[in-house]
């Protein structure tokens, strides 16, 4: 199945955003609901070996969108068992311009046993965007062994790279390395960016790395932080990121 | 000293850069006292910076700093991993850096002390770091270290024989130490401290200074060692008895 | 020149006798060791493993790409004047070293281990394209870009800077590991051979993926290029290089 849904912004009355376009297209479902903010409802099961998926975003400058998702998504091996599984793919675009702010934090991608998947992500930022990127990956349901996951994510602020990380799961000699994952079952990231001192989230931590078990608040060489974070399981790393968010967003 | 002291900043530096003093020895023996002790006496009339190598923490630099005998960011503190003798011998890069960049920010200097991590008889700097070393040693090792030799204690350009407060204490003869030493290091000079009792070390200062003014009157740039002695015909420079060093008569 | 020559400066660059400051750092490993996480052979084994398919592959891209670039402006006289601005490039593909390296600590830690080695590169081999590159990224180039460049100085090809790289990635923390843990030395060495394949396929990945400006051809440009060099992070020797910089007792820089 090949789908590319396409979510845009515009600058609406009275400084609010309309959404200019919303362009569902199954199994990515999109439904607003409220100013400025949409959910991802997947609509079928996967994606499965075999999609090929695509979301655009567009936050045009000086608007504000929020992007969440009702559960999260379970990537399946294709519907040819027996067979060597196809890969399945799913790719996000968002362009955020100037004096725009994205928060996009879906609930976390599940890694079935079998599965091939292709993540990629791909930000482009005004230099005064702010930014809430949160990514969390699980390795397998409980008790299960993940299958292959490659995921590219590639952040760059006014035509400079700030964040350029893949992950590769699925390869039991490197998942377990204590230099990769370690023991951990669960990987995320939060990618932060935006002027200190900016009113609604509070202001951005400067600097110094900040540290807690589990979780880092990293300064970037760029514009911006990186929370990252490993845990034994997905409501965990859930907590790890959020306390390395808020230590990275002092309200 | 006022007077020279104006000299020296007016006049062009032959050599366009600091004196580097190596101050090496065992674990324990006073190297970090003795910076100290050269930081109070000197801290006044030379333009003064200090590196030190330390094992295991930065315990001499923040010694130093604690101890309030040079402004604190003229102190900086390289790590071995492991090897304090490879980071002054062997490979000196980080240690070159340090110097160069105190030299970059605080210059012109007259004189860089670097402080070796305590290790053993054999452990001397490369030329490429140190212009001039002083190797420390202490009497509580037993009165035999000067005549077990190593290139530490017979090749350095001074060579200081610390707490001599203990001597009565363990035992040692000041006499057969300053006797052996002299055998084995061909005339070049040999002083006794105790820094504990003089906390400026007046001897070794005066002879420190010696061989800042050769280095700054562009003496000092031959090979050193075997009698030649070029760098140092500072007022320090009397080998031999103990008691000429300072008041403490050796018992 | 038919057959490819051999260069004997890749020893000379790979080595862990260069004296550019290489044995002050642990690449995680003295963290590592002290989380417990590395104790003994078979997890250092592991720990290398994912070290040297993560930030070493990395960095053998980076230092191809180094290396390219070194030799394209050393042919091109682009190497930048010697008084003027700096060449074009080297700021750009050190930015990308940044760019994939999330944790402060580790990329400081690079950075002084790449300005070491541009010292005493420039002292061995001087040529003013390292000149060029000191001045263009003044607090001091990445270590793998200051390595690449220093081997496309040195003569050597991108797949062999590469080589150096993934080599210098997982010696170093080996080195370290036998000095903390008392490890047989040998036992290590041979959980080094073992990694030959490896350290091989990351050096013709690494030079597969290098490319200078004038290797490019138009539209594209060497910076799209080095965008899509690989990019694998490790959380957790992000995790540790922080946790080690806070350490109150710790032997290696890093
Ligand atoms: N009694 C006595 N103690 C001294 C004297 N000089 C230094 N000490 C003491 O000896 C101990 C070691 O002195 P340091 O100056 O730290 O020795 P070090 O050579 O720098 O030691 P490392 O750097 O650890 O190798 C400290 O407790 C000093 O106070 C002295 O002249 N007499
Ligand atoms: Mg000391």
């Amino acid at each position: 199945m090949t789908a590319r849904a396409v979510l845009a912004t515009a600058p609406g009355p009275g400084g609010r955003t309309v959404l200019a376009t919303m362009r569902s297209a199954p199994p990515i479902t999109l439904r607003r609901t409220g100013p400025g903010q949409v959910y991802l409802v997947a609509t079928a099961a996967g994606p499965l070996g075999g999609d090929d998926l695509a979301l655009d975003i567009d936050v045009a400058p000086g608007t504000a969108l929020d992007v969440r998702s009702v559960a999260s998504t379970l990537v399946l091996p294709g519907p040819r068992p027996g067979s060597a599984p196809e890969e399945s793919s799913m790719t996000i675009t968002a362009r955020i311009g100037a004096g725009a702010s994205l928060r996009f934090a879906p609930e976390p991608t599940v890694l079935a046993a079998g599965c091939r998947h292709r993540m990629t992500v791909r930000l482009e930022l005004a230099p005064d965007a702010r930014v809430l990127w949160r990514e969390e990956i699980v390795f397998g349901r409980y008790g299960e062994a993940p299958g292959r996951c490659r995921t590219r994510f590639d952040a760059v602020v006014g035509g400079r790279p700030l964040l350029r990380q893949e992950f590769t799961v699925g390869d039991p000699a490197i998942d377990a390395s204590p230099a990769v994952y370690g023991d951990a079952r669960c990987v995320g990231g939060t990618l932060i960016t935006g002027p200190p001192g900016t009113a609604g989230s509070g202001s951005l931590l400067a600097g110094e790395a900040v540290i807690g078990d589990g979780w880092a608040v990293l300064p970037l060489a760029g514009p911006g932080v990186l929370v990252s974070a490993l845990a034994p399981d997905a409501a965990g790393l859930r907590r790890r990121l959020e306390r390395g968010e808020t230590a990275a967003l002092p309200r | 000293m006022g007077a020279d002291h104006d000299d020296r900043h007016h006049a062009p530096h032959p050599h366009g850069r600091a004196l580097r003093l190596g101050v090496g020895g065992p674990v324990g023996s006073g190297k970090t006292a003795l910076t100290a002790a050269l930081c109070r006496a000197l801290g006044r009339t030379l333009r003064l910076a200090v590196v030190t190598n330390d094992i295991y923490t930065t315990e001499d630099a923040d010694f130093l700093r604690r101890a309030g005998v040079l402004d604190p960011g003229r102190i900086a503190a390289v790590q071995t991993g492991c090897c304090p003798h490879t980071a002054i011998r062997d490979d000196i890069a980080a240690n070159l850096d340090a110097v160069e960049t105190l030299e970059e920010r605080f210059g012109p200097l007259d004189l860089v002390i670097v402080e070796s991590g305590g290790d053993n008889l054999t452990a001397t700097f490369s030329r490429g770091l140190a212009d001039r070393q002083i190797f420390v040693l202490d009497v509580s090792g037993g009165d035999k270290v000067p005549r077990k030799g190593g290139p530490g204690v017979t090749t350095a350009d001074l060579l200081v024989i610390n707490k001599t407060d203990l001597a009565p204490m363990v035992g040692a003869d000041l006499t057969v130490m300053s006797r052996d030493a002299a055998a084995v290091r061909e005339g070049r000079p040999v002083l006794f401290t105790s820094i504990r009792q003089e906390p400026e070390a007046h001897a070794v200062a005066e002879w420190v200074i010696g061989v800042v003014e050769a280095w700054a009157h562009g003496h000092g740039t031959g090979p050193r060692g075997h009698g030649h002695d070029s760098g140092s015909p500072g007022p320090g420079h009397r080998a031999g008895s103990p008691g000429h060093s300072h008041d403490h008569t050796p018992v | 020149m038919s057959a490819p020559s051999l260069n004997a400066a890749l020893l000379l660059l790979a080595d862990s006798r260069l004296p550019a400051g290489g044995h002050g750092h642990s690449g995680g490993a003295e963290a590592a060791i002290a989380a417990g996480a590395v104790r003994d052979l078979p997890t250092l084994a592991a720990f290398l493993r994912g070290r040297l398919a993560t930030s070493g592959l990395v960095a053998a891209c980076l230092a191809a790409s180094a290396c390219a670039l070194a030799a394209s402006s050393a042919g091109s006289g682009t190497a930048g004047d010697p008084a003027g601005a700096p060449p074009g490039g080297w700021a750009e593909l050190d930015a990308e070293a940044g760019a994939r390296t999330a944790s402060p600590a580790q990329r400081e830690a690079s950075r002084v281990q790449g300005r070491l080695l541009l010292r005493t590169a420039r002292r061995i081999w001087p040529s003013p394209v390292l000149d060029g590159l000191a001045r263009a990224v003044p607090e001091g180039a990445h270590h793998p870009v200051a390595l690449g460049a220093a081997a496309g100085v040195a003569g050597c090809a991108p797949g062999e800077a590469a080589l150096a790289a993934a080599y210098a990635a997982v010696t170093g923390p080996a080195t370290a590991a036998v000095r903390l843990l008392g490890l047989d030395p040998v036992a290590v060495h041979r959980l080094l051979a073992d990694l030959a394949p490896d350290l091989e396929r990351a050096a013709s990945t690494g030079s597969g993926a290098a490319a200078s400006p004038a290797s490019v051809p138009p539209p594209r440009t060497a910076a799209s290029v080095w965008a899509e060099l690989p990019a694998h992070s490790a959380p957790a020797l992000d995790l540790l290089a922080e946790r080690h910089l806070r350490a109150g007792l710790r032997l290696f820089v890093s």
